[in-house]
């Protein structure tokens, strides 16, 4: 959108000095993790204030070389991704008849998804637990983790999606099927294709949900199971002494969602704009 | 479906045509529901095709849970053998008279206003001012929106060093300026650790806020501040009489979304203190996950886990009737 130049509502000194007291405020609890990381627990004690002196990279590649860590970081992965498959293939199917088809319990049966929004997994906390470690002997695994997480998911993908299908030109659709294409046959083959945008921005939305959540991996996973979230804050309290270290691994523990977030700026703004218009 | 089957092997094009012609004829979109009879079937099948995955995850791991919490609200349960020890409404008593639990009701509700109160103008503050022409605003739109995307456990963890009692970092800077830091650090003072939590979870969030709203801002048109502008009002006047009026569906929108995370906190409360020191900022979801898996007292967390939703429901219900309802009745 192209912007006319105005002289009105530049900033001015005062605009400047706020905005740069808001940037300290906002990455100084992140540099301080970082830097932090690059002192010895002794600087850290001395003066918490100060930079790194000299620099230290013991903290740091007590990290990279600890197997825990990447086994974290594996269980995280592949639980964000089966989460995200999950929810955006069934996310997406379900809001395709909800878009494109007319019957009687359409409003209502889109209106189920619409309540889903409603039900914080906080509620169902405790009886997901016995569900999934003794019902469905899924306790301790990828999938009895992202399964759950897929479900919670799935109202936000499908109430952002649906828009968005409607939204897709209905031609080519209409065109397929006097070819005597199959709707199964439309629906992978061309509306799929077309609403890609869509579902990389649902996609990264209920992976980034995945990667940041804590409470159902909390009740859900241990040992060799957990995932980012749960390893950071355990290696917290295990190693409370160790400031340092504690640090740098949350530090690089930030790095995957740092660098997704500026890969996927776009994506995840439109997306969240999405779901507050919805 | 068998005679559509039929139908089709028999003469293929005829199908496609009739079912062409009878779109034309109704003017319905592909799907519609004037197609004759044997179609019907063909399309219930479709649809029970493409909405069975979710619906079924949705049974298994929302509703069924959701159901089973409700259910075990009225048992006395430890979580071994079978729910027979029906307990009716004991479970309800417990938990309303249990000051724990109407105190995490409290901080939940400190917490939703709070957010309102102070999240609220800080961020229509923050998006006004990135809405202006200013150097870096790119930079800074990204920069304000990186605590947003870090996991709360992860944020958490960061100010919980930062916060130690003494050897913190804010305590150390707070010290060094003279300011009064409190004996057992601001985690461990009952009456200062909601408020704490309160400022981390405001540092964590107001970038949605902005965010938010400066989208909302992208939709006010130039024309309307160029014009007001013409006519002699202030940068302020501008943004007082117009943008933040056509900005009230984002804000109403934002303070429904704000109000629901609110009561559902729970990760960040758990690394900072666990709701803790003496339950002083226990909420509804670290009571009922502290019931339910420390002490295997099921009847009691599920009965907190119906008042948790009945609470945001009504919530919802009434914000919807109260406050949403323009936004809808406009659009």
């Amino acid at each position: 959108m192209a912007r006319r130049a105005t002289t009105y509502g530049r900033g001015g000194p005062l605009v400047y000095l706020v905005a740069a007291a808001v940037v300290a405020v906002t990455l100084g609890p992140v540099l301080y993790g970082a830097l932090g990381g690059f002192r010895s627990n002794e600087q850290l004690a001395r003066d918490p204030a100060g930079l790194p002196d000299p620099w230290v990279l013991e903290n740091y590649r007590g990290v990279v070389t600890n197997p825990d860590f990447w086994r974290y970081a594996l269980n995280s992965t592949a639980v964000a991704l089966i989460t995200t498959v999950v929810a955006v293939l069934a996310g997406v199917m379900a809001a395709y008849p909800l878009a494109r088809y007319q019957f009687r319990f359409r409003e209502p049966l889109f209106l189920v998804f619409v309540l889903g929004l409603l039900f914080p997994a906080a509620v169902a906390i405790v009886p997901l637990f016995i569900l999934v470690t003794r019902d469905l002997q899924l306790g301790n695994t990828w999938w009895g983790i992202a399964l759950p997480q897929a479900a919670f998911a799935l109202p936000t993908t499908v109430v952002i999606l649906r828009p968005f299908l409607m939204a897709l030109p209905k031609e080519v659709e209409e065109a397929a099927m006097l070819d005597g294409a199959s709707r199964v046959g439309i629906f992978w083959r061309i509306a799929l294709p077309l609403s890609m945008p869509g579902l990389v921005t649902v996609g990264v939305l209920a992976f980034v949900a995945s990667w940041n959540a804590y409470l159902l991996p909390l009740l859900l996973l241990q040992g060799d199971m957990r995932t980012l979230p749960l390893g950071v804050a355990d290696y917290s309290t295990e190693h409370s002494a160790d400031t340092a270290g504690v640090l740098a691994f949350t530090t690089i523990a930030m790095i995957p969602a740092l660098m997704l977030f500026l890969a996927m700026q776009r994506r995840i703004v439109s997306g969240l704009q999405g779901a507050v218009k919805g | 479906m068998t005679s559509q089957g039929a139908v089709t092997a028999a003469d293929p094009g005829a199908a496609v045509t009739r079912r062409a012609s009878a779109r034309r004829v109704t003017g319905r979109t592909p799907g519609g529901t004037g197609r004759p009879g044997r179609d019907r079937g063909r399309k219930r099948l479709e649809i029970l095709f493409f909405v069975a995955p979710a619906l079924a995850l949705m049974a298994v791991f929302v509703v069924y849970p959701v159901f089973s919490a409700a259910r075990m609200s009225f048992y006395r349960w430890k979580g071994f053998g079978p729910m027979v020890d029906f307990v009716g409404l004991q479970n309800y008593a417990r938990v309303l008279a249990d000051d724990v639990f109407t105190d995490a009701v409290v901080h939940n509700f400190v917490i939703v206003f709070a957010s309102i109160l102070v999240q609220l103008p800080l961020g229509l503050a923050l998006a006004l001012l990135l809405n202006r022409r200013i150097r870096g605003r790119g930079l800074l739109r990204t920069i304000i929106f990186v605590p947003y995307v870090l996991a709360e456990v992860i944020a958490g963890v960061v100010w919980f060093q930062l916060l130690q009692p003494r050897s913190g970092l804010l305590e150390t800077m707070l010290t060094s300026v003279g300011v009064p830091v409190p004996e057992q650090g601001f985690l461990g003072t009952p009456d200062l650790a909601l408020a704490t939590v309160f400022v981390v979870l405001t540092w964590k969030y107001l970038g949605l806020a902005v965010l938010l709203f400066l989208a909302g801002l992208q939709g006010v048109p130039d024309e309307l501040s160029e014009a007001a502008q013409l006519d002699g009002a202030s940068w302020w006047q501008t943004q007082r009489r117009i943008a933040i009026p056509l900005l009230a569906p984002t804000i109403r929108t934002w303070v429904f979304l704000s109000m629901i995370g609110s009561l559902q906190l729970f990760d960040m409360v758990w690394i900072l203190t666990g709701g803790g020191p003496a339950n002083a900022t226990t909420t509804m979801a670290t009571y009922l996950v502290s019931q339910g898996t420390q002490r295997s007292n099921f009847g009691i967390a599920g009965a907190a886990s119906v008042v948790l939703f009945l609470i945001g429901f009504a919530l919802a219900v009434a914000y919807q009737f109260l406050v949403l309802r323009r936004d809808t009745k406009d659009a």
